[in-house]
């Protein structure tokens, strides 16, 4: 591997674990406060999945880089967090939060399908693992948006409002930063351009299923994963407080 | 010291959510190999996110030190992926004794994970059962109800 195309590999693995991680946490603040019992579980153990996803590509990124994967998710200020929008976004409502789910999970079907066939093995390897966990949370939010989709006035207008602000944010995790052409090349990683089509057709037909309405704005907020909204400053805050206060800690 | 004493050792570590049922049964040890003096453990995560993993590997190393070996790795691979089929029979019959369904065996075939729901009540044998949540108390299990019992238990998920 050419040190261009390890240093973007390195930068792609840290989009990646950075988009699960943030999304983990977000999905962790549902823990206590689910609709019901069932919902409450259901959320915190996508939350714990996501969570070990991540931890999983900050250990490839490790290998690559040898920055210590508690150091990178604790020490590392917003500015430095490499996810997109559409992840750190307040959790909302149920409705909202369980949207989100279902168009990041129908994103990482279509990506870690391809992401399998890279020629960097440990990604290859990685990525096949995952996307058979990822089965899970499809069915489940698949099911979900269908349920509210159809469910009652309340439920659909709550969709379509939740439809109506994640999807030019979701339209973020599509665009191609400046590495991706170096992987592209090199056929480490796919271009994150060429998977829109195959998920656009999937969300569509599945939401439109739903009795839900296709936003005609898809233009995201930022087209740069440096950027961020406020949000992601509180909760990093959060999420950084006690390894910062305490930074010998061990458990 | 053989190998073969190694594995049987590791049959004592357990998986801290499932007590009674080893690593081994399991199919999380996949390989061992001892090369002058130092012993090389192969494990592979079930689920990625599961909280007991750091456990594992911290017993795995703990069980063949006390065999004597000052020297131990154990090394996390993820190829081939852990699948639920590895789970040996005598380790679903645990699982069964503790309550818990097995996951049925799916050849590599994705889609019965994905589409059918399958799982034989513990208690009473019965097939006439419903998953209620494909999310339980741990990473691996779900919840599902007997119709024929009326009671709710727990399966061991497919992967």
């Amino acid at each position: 591997m050419t040190p261009q195309v390890q240093s973007a590999l390195a930068q792609k693995l840290l989009f990646l674990a950075d988009d699960e991680l943030i999304l983990a946490h977000r999905n962790s603040e549902w823990t206590g406060h689910g609709p019901i019992l069932e919902e409450d579980i259901a959320f915190t153990n996508i939350a714990l999945d996501e969570m070990g996803h991540a931890a999983t590509w900050h250990r490839l990124r490790q290998e690559l880089t040898g920055e210590d994967v508690d150091t990178a998710v604790f020490f590392r200020d917003p500015a430095a967090y490499r996810n997109g929008q559409l992840v750190e976004l307040p959790i909302g409502d149920w409705a909202f939060s369980m949207l989100r789910q279902y168009l990041f999970d129908v994103y990482e079907m279509v990506h870690l399908a391809q992401l399998a066939a890279s020629s960097y093995r440990p990604l290859a390897e990685a990525a096949a693992k995952i996307r058979i966990e990822e089965i899970y949370h499809l069915r489940h939010t698949a099911a979900w948006v269908t349920r509210l989709g159809l469910g009652t006035a309340e439920s659909h207008r709550r969709m379509q409002t939740a439809l109506d602000t994640l999807w030019p944010y979701a339209h973020q995790l599509f665009v191609n930063m400046p590495e991706d052409e170096e992987l592209a090349e090199s056929g480490t990683a796919v271009r994150p351009s060429s998977l829109l089509e195959e998920w656009q057709h999937n969300t569509t037909s599945h939401l439109t299923q739903a009795n839900l309405t296709i936003p005609t704005d898809h233009t995201p907020p930022t087209t740069d994963r440096a950027h961020h909204t406020h949000h992601l400053t509180g909760l990093l805050m959060e999420m950084q407080s006690v390894a910062r206060q305490y930074p010998t800690a061990v458990w | 010291m053989m190998i073969e004493d190694i594995w049987q050792a590791l049959e004592e570590v357990k998986d801290p959510e499932l007590p009674h049922v080893s690593v081994v049964e399991m199919g999380i040890v996949r390989d061992v190999q001892v090369e002058a003096g130092r012993v090389h453990v192969k494990m592979t995560p079930t689920f990625s996110g599961c909280p007991a993993l750091d456990v594992m590997r911290q017993d795995i190393a703990a069980k063949v030190r006390e065999l004597g070996f000052a020297q131990v790795t154990v090394e996390t691979v993820l190829h081939p992926p852990w699948t639920s089929d590895w789970i040996a029979d005598s380790a679903r019959a645990k699982l069964q004794q503790l309550g818990i369904a097995p996951p049925i065996r799916h050849g590599g075939d994705l889609i019965p994970i994905a589409f059918l729901d399958v799982a034989t009540c513990p208690r009473c044998g019965s097939t006439n059962t419903i998953l209620k949540n494909a999310f339980g108390p741990t990473l691996c299990k779900s919840v599902w109800y007997c119709q024929d019992c009326q009671d709710g238990f727990e399966q061991f998920k497919a992967l």
